[in-house]
Order: structure tokens, then C-alpha cells, then sequence
């Protein structure tokens, strides 16, 4: 091991850092935001909507992201539709993670009882009120422990936009290892930056379960 | 004239399927301000479902349903807005989880009915205090016992000053020593005037408080009298038979 | 006709080529699959262990494995196992190996979730007739389990196909290498080459993965 040359290049793992979680942050919120759009759909049942949108669930289930951002990256370049590697990665993980997200919040929706929605409707509340303050809300916690696995998820997942050439930690890693041959340096260095964003993470994703279990919310 | 002004809820020919099977055989029946009618039958004879229609949580197939004279159940009315008229209570596990009770209480005036928050605060308030829970206004209903849900449920939907209660065998599901306190309450609103709508297997509290007696059989109503005369001398040997059950199990 | 981009596809041993390609990933997948069930039905009842220390060791090797992202250990072991066994590992070997580890770490949760879910008065009615540990867990407890499990497990397939797609970036010579490959060759002729041959690709990893889901779907309601 070489020490100088893991000082020396702790500041460009930090950079890259920076990269990978803001992909995953907007990868994130996106994907939730893609995944509420469907649970919603799929909720009110929306006729074309609904049809649409099983075709893009099962698209993204069964396509690995790999592909999808080779697709979108350098396939739809060449028929003139042309996006950036940074929005392309974004655009792929949404793509990918909406799915997943969609799918933790279907199933917490289901989770609510017919007799909770009913109760809702019989003191009046339009569909909308239903969905805002009765279904949403015990949606919310029980898909908790499933929209933490999928940020965990996502947020590895992350590792794959290198091969659209985008500086995160992975492609850091790989310049690292053609420029310098420096491998042993170069992979300990990468695994402990995912340690160092992954860890506290999953820690705190497992103390906010116990806690909602603790609460327990249903009778 | 007078006496149809009186009548609160009317139900005209009213038909429901479960897909091909028909549930209800075209119902009439009406109910008149102030009174209570208790619905009686066999398990699966359609009273709840009945009961369910009356408040658009089922659809109906054919006939009407009118409250206070006017159609309530030609889909252009909107159910969200009528059933702020008609409470309901459920059989159980019907408060909001995620609430507190006077949360529980506030949802249905406050952002159905956009009434003043001060306002509702103060009528929540002494209802819970007629029904004894007013010091567990705070906790979640997973801190109360199923009699406390369950009057917690009334005071719930009491709260947006119904025209007309319905009760869906709201102490089926309750230990037996529960059972008493709920159907005080109840009895209590009865008393004070309240229009009542009740599907229950207590035979005793029927007796005891309802105006009217309503039997109902395989979808159809079989008999309607007066709550001594339908225990004492029912007058079809089906009534007669549901009777004999419940006096062999008391 | 050249200036119908989809054609590149089909000219000469193209698609052919790109089967192949997908074969290889496929194998990848195929190998595995069968070694990390095996392997995971192992490591799952392991993890219902009474011992802590037999639970925690599992625990430990399952949280490692998942820690960081599969594609970094795709690299870790193709760079320094070469190293440390100082011989030149075919790529294909090592993701076979890595695919495995990881597999067997996501089977065995699997498995410990099916078994931990049974309730407990039926190993305990197991134990009631007098079976020994081993015939609870072969007569009662595994018959059962494996209707909870095999939805999740099908679905595992599915993500482990999916992810084989990552060998590429290690260097073998699957489906996406071979794609790249027939770009380059007619990308001057055909600009649109690229669309199509990554079109075709994406369709293809779906075409394997969609029935594989529609089956565990289909198991998931037939046993619930």
C-alpha cells in the first residue's frame, strides 16, 4: 500500500463523492415523485393512464439500468435526441426507481383497510380529502421501510453511470487504476467511500423502523 | 300533508346486485324525523348492505333514495356532501389510526364542512364529556378499549350535526362488558330526539329503544311493527323463527 | 434500404452475434442461480440458527456483501484476487464467482425470511410428535416455507439476470461489448446504428426477464 498516494488522492474521491449523491438525491426525489404519480394512477384507477403506466413498470423491472442509460445516452444521440450524461443518469435512475418506489407505495396504500376509507367517506370527505389526510399518511409509514431499502438501492445503483462517463466514485476508481495501475489503493479507497456514505445511512434507516414499529400505529 | 313532511329518509323499490345475485328485492321504506327504527334479520339477509346504500357506500341498481324530499341517489348529487348529513358508525376499527381522538373528532368539520375551529372545538368538547372520554381527548385510539372507540365513533360522527344516524352493529365486535356502555350512549340519543337508523343482534337494547321494528329476510322486508308487538306476536312464522333462535340462546 | 438504421441488425451475423453475446451473460446468470440457491437454502437455515454466534456470523457475511454496491466487488475481486493468487483469472470466472457470493448472500435472506415467518406453534407441533429438529425442519417447515419463498426467490432471478448486464464493465465479452462492436464497424454507413443495436439489447434482456416476473407473479397470487 502507498500512502502518499491514497492522501494524494482522498480530494478526488471527495469530488466524486459529491457527484454520486447528488445523483442519488435527485434520482431519489424524482423517483418518488414517479412512483407517487403512479400509486396515484393506479389508486383512482385511471383508465389510459393505468395501461400506460404497466407498461413503464414492467419496462423498468425488466431492463437493467445499464442498458437503459446506453440507450438513452447513445442510442437517442444518434436519432437527434440529444441529453447530457449528467441528465441522462438522473433520467435513468427516476426511470428505474420509480418503479420500485411506486410499488412501496402501492403496497402501503393497500395496506389501509376498506373500513379506514369508508369511515373517511361516510364523514364526508371528497376523494382527494381521503387520499390527503387518511390514506396517504398510513401509506407513508408502512412503506417507510421499503422506500429506505430502495434509497439504499438507488443510491448504489449510482456506481453504474461511469460507463456513460460521469466522475463518480467508480469511474474515479477505474482512471485511478488506467492511469496508475495503483488497484489495491485505488478498490480500498473506493469501498470505503460507499462504507462512509452507505453506513450511517442504513443505520439510520433501521433506527427510523424500530421507531415506527414502536409507535405502532394500528390497533 | 303533515305527515309526509315529517318523513326524514324515504327508500323507493330500491334494488342491489353483487354481480348477478341480487342482494336487496326492491325495498320501500321510510323513516320519519325523530324516530329510531331498529333493522332486524338473519346474518346475510342484506340489512347492513342496506344499511350501506342508504349512505352511497354502495351502489344501487334501481330505485331511490330520498332525504328530506329531494333524490339523493341519481348520481348528480354528490355523496361527499350528503353524507355530511348522515352520520355513521361502522362495526369497528373505524377511528383513524394515525389521529388523536379530538383529531379524529375535528377531520370531518373542519375540512368537509369548513365550519370555524373554535367553534367545533367547543361542541367536540362537550360531546366527549356527555360520552365520559372528555380526559382522552388527547390519546391515540390504540390507548382506548374497543367501548371507548366505539363511543369515540359516535361522538365522531355527531360532530357534523347529522340529520339522521345510521349504526352498523357497532358492538358486534366488542367484549361483551363493553357492549353496555355503547348502547347508553346510543339510548341517550335516542332520547334526545335523534333520527336513528340501527342493525343490531341486541335484541334486548331493540326492544327497548326502538319507535319501530323492521324485519328483514333474503332481501326483502318481511315485517314492520312496533317493537312490543314484534316480540310478543310476531306476525310471520319467518319473524317467529328468528325469534325462537335468539330465545334458545338466551 | 441502408437508410433504415434498424437493418444493421440484421445484416450478416449480427443478431446472431448479439444472441451469442446474451448467451454468455445468460451462462453468467444460469451458474450462478443454481449456486447461490444452493448454496442459500444453506446459509438461510443457518441464520434460523439457535446459536448467536452461527446467526451473527451470517449476518455479518450477508450486511458485508450488500454494504457497497455489487459493482465495486465485481472489481475488487477481478483486480486482487489476480493479485493474490498471481495468475490471470478469466473475467467470466471471476463474475461467476462474484455473481455467486452475492447470490447466495440475497437467497439466504431469502430463505431465513420464509422460515422466520411460519409461526411458532408449528415447528413447536413439530416437536410435539416427537420429530427430531432436522425432520421438523424437512416435513413441516420447508414445504411451507418454500410457497413464501419461491415468489421472491423467482424475483431474485430476474434481478440477477439484470445485473449480469455489469460483467461488461470488467471486461467480457458479452451482449452490450458485441453491441458496441457492430457499432463501430457500420457507424459510418449507418449513423442510427447505435439507437437500434441499444433498442434491440434493452428488448432483449427484456424479453427474458418479463416472463420470469409474470411467473412469480402469478405464484404470488395463486399462494396467497
Amino acid at each position: 500500500m502507498d500512502q502518499s498516494f491514497i492522501a494524494a488522492s482522498i480530494p478526488l474521491y471527495i469530488k466524486a463523492a459529491g457527484l454520486t449523491l447528488n445523483l442519488a438525491f435527485w434520482g431519489v426525489l424524482l423517483s418518488l415523485f414517479v412512483g407517487a404519480v403512479c400509486a396515484v394512477i393506479g389508486y383512482f384507477r385511471i383508465p389510459v393512464l393505468c395501461r400506460i403506466m404497466q407498461v413503464y413498470i414492467e419496462l423498468s423491472r425488466n431492463t437493467p439500468l445499464l442498458i437503459q442509460l446506453f440507450f438513452l445516452y447513445y442510442g437517442f444521440a444518434k436519432i437527434g435526441i440529444k441529453f447530457e450524461a449528467y441528465t441522462c443518469a438522473i433520467g435513468g435512475l427516476a426511470f428505474l426507481g420509480g418503479s420500485y418506489m411506486a410499488e412501496a407505495l402501492r403496497a402501503g396504500i393497500e395496506s389501509v383497510g376498506k373500513i379506514q376509507i369508508e369511515s373517511g367517506l361516510s364523514i364526508g370527505l371528497t376523494r382527494w380529502q381521503l387520499m390527503r389526510y387518511i390514506v396517504l399518511p398510513q401509506a407513508l409509514a408502512v412503506a417507510v421501510p421499503a422506500i429506505a431499502a430502495n434509497v439504499i438501492f438507488l443510491l448504489k445503483e449510482t456506481s453504474v453511470v461511469s460507463a456513460i462517463a460521469l466522475a463518480d466514485l467508480m469511474f474515479v476508481a477505474k482512471d485511478l487504476i488506467g492511469m496508475y495501475y495503483r488497484t489495491s489503493e485505488a478498490l480500498l479507497l473506493l469501498v470505503g467511500a460507499y462504507l462512509i456514505l452507505l453506513l450511517p445511512l442504513s443505520l439510520f434507516f433501521r433506527y427510523l423502523e424500530r421507531r415506527l414499529r414502536n409507535v405502532g400505529l394500528g390497533n | 300533508m303533515k305527515e309526509t313532511e315529517k318523513i326524514l329518509l324515504e327508500v323507493h323499490k330500491l334494488k342491489k346486485n353483487y354481480g348477478n345475485k341480487e342482494i336487496l328485492h326492491g325495498i320501500d321504506f321510510s323513516v320519519h324525523r325523530g324516530e329510531v327504527v331498529v333493522l332486524l334479520g338473519p346474518s346475510g339477509c342484506g340489512k347492513s348492505t342496506f344499511l350501506r346504500c342508504l349512505n352511497g357506500l354502495e351502489e344501487i341498481q334501481s330505485g331511490s333514495i330520498l332525504l328530506d324530499g329531494s333524490i339523493i341517489s341519481d348520481g348528480k348529487a354528490e355523496w361527499y356532501a350528503i353524507r355530511q348529513k348522515i352520520g355513521m358508525v361502522f362495526q369497528s376499527y373505524d377511528l383513524f389510526p394515525h389521529m388523536t381522538v379530538i383529531e379524529n373528532i375535528l377531520l370531518g368539520p373542519l375540512k368537509a364542512q369548513k365550519r370555524k375551529k373554535n367553534e367545533v372545538e367547543k361542541q367536540a368538547a362537550e360531546l366527549l364529556e356527555r360520552v365520559g372520554l372528555l380526559d382522552r381527548k388527547d390519546d391515540y385510539p390504540a390507548q382506548l378499549s374497543g367501548g371507548q372507540k366505539q363511543r369515540v365513533a359516535i361522538v365522531r360522527a355527531l360532530c357534523m350535526n347529522p340529520e339522521i344516524m345510521l349504526f352498523d352493529e357497532v358492538t358486534a365486535s366488542l367484549d361483551p362488558e363493553m357492549v353496555r356502555e355503547v348502547l347508553d350512549v346510543m339510548k341517550e340519543l335516542a332520547q334526545q330526539g335523534m333520527t336513528m337508523l340501527i342493525v343490531t343482534h341486541e335484541m334486548n337494547f331493540a326492544r327497548s329503544v326502538a319507535d319501530r321494528i323492521v324485519f328483514i329476510d333474503e332481501g326483502c322486508i318481511v315485517e314492520e311493527s312496533e317493537p312490543e308487538q314484534f316480540f310478543t306476536a310476531p306476525q310471520t312464522e319467518r319473524a317467529q323463527r328468528f325469534l325462537d333462535i335468539f330465545s334458545y340462546e338466551n | 434500404m441502408s437508410d433504415w438504421g434498424i437493418n444493421v441488425i440484421f445484416q450478416g451475423q449480427n443478431f446472431l452475434r448479439l444472441l451469442e453475446g446474451l448467451g454468455v451473460s445468460m451462462r453468467i446468470a444460469v451458474v450462478s442461480v443454481l449456486i447461490s440457491s444452493v448454496c442459500g437454502i444453506f446459509l438461510g437455515l443457518l441464520m434460523t440458527s439457535r446459536y448467536v454466534a452461527v446467526r451473527s456470523l451470517c449476518r455479518s457475511y450477508l450486511e458485508a456483501v450488500r454494504i457497497v454496491p455489487l459493482l465495486v466487488w465485481l472489481f475488487v475481486f477481478y483486480f486482487e484476487l489476480t493479485k493474490v493468487l498471481h495468475l490471470q483469472l478469466p473475467a467470466e470466472f471471476v463474475a461467476d464467482i462474484v455473481f455467486s457470493i452475492w447470490g447466495t448472500a440475497e437467497m439466504g435472506d431469502l430463505v431465513r425470511g420464509a422460515v422466520t415467518s411460519l409461526p411458532a406453534h408449528q415447528r413447536e407441533s413439530g416437536l410435539a410428535v416427537g420429530l427430531t429438529r432436522w425432520q421438523v425442519y424437512r416435513y413441516v417447515i420447508l414445504p411451507q416455507a418454500v410457497r413464501r419463498l419461491l415468489p421472491s426467490a423467482i424475483n431474485l432471478v430476474t434481478r440477477m439476470i439484470k445485473t449480469t448486464s455489469l460483467v461488461v464493465l470488467i471486461g467480457v465479452v458479452e451482449v452490450l461489448k458485441i453491441g458496441q462492436q457492430i457499432i463501430e464497424v457500420s457507424i459510418l454507413k449507418v449513423p442510427t446504428a447505435s439507437f437500434w443495436v441499444y433498442a434491440i439489447i434493452f428488448f432483449l434482456y427484456f424479453i427474458i426477464c418479463w416472463p420470469i416476473s409474470l411467473w412469480a407473479k402469478h405464484l404470488e397470487k395463486r399462494w396467497q
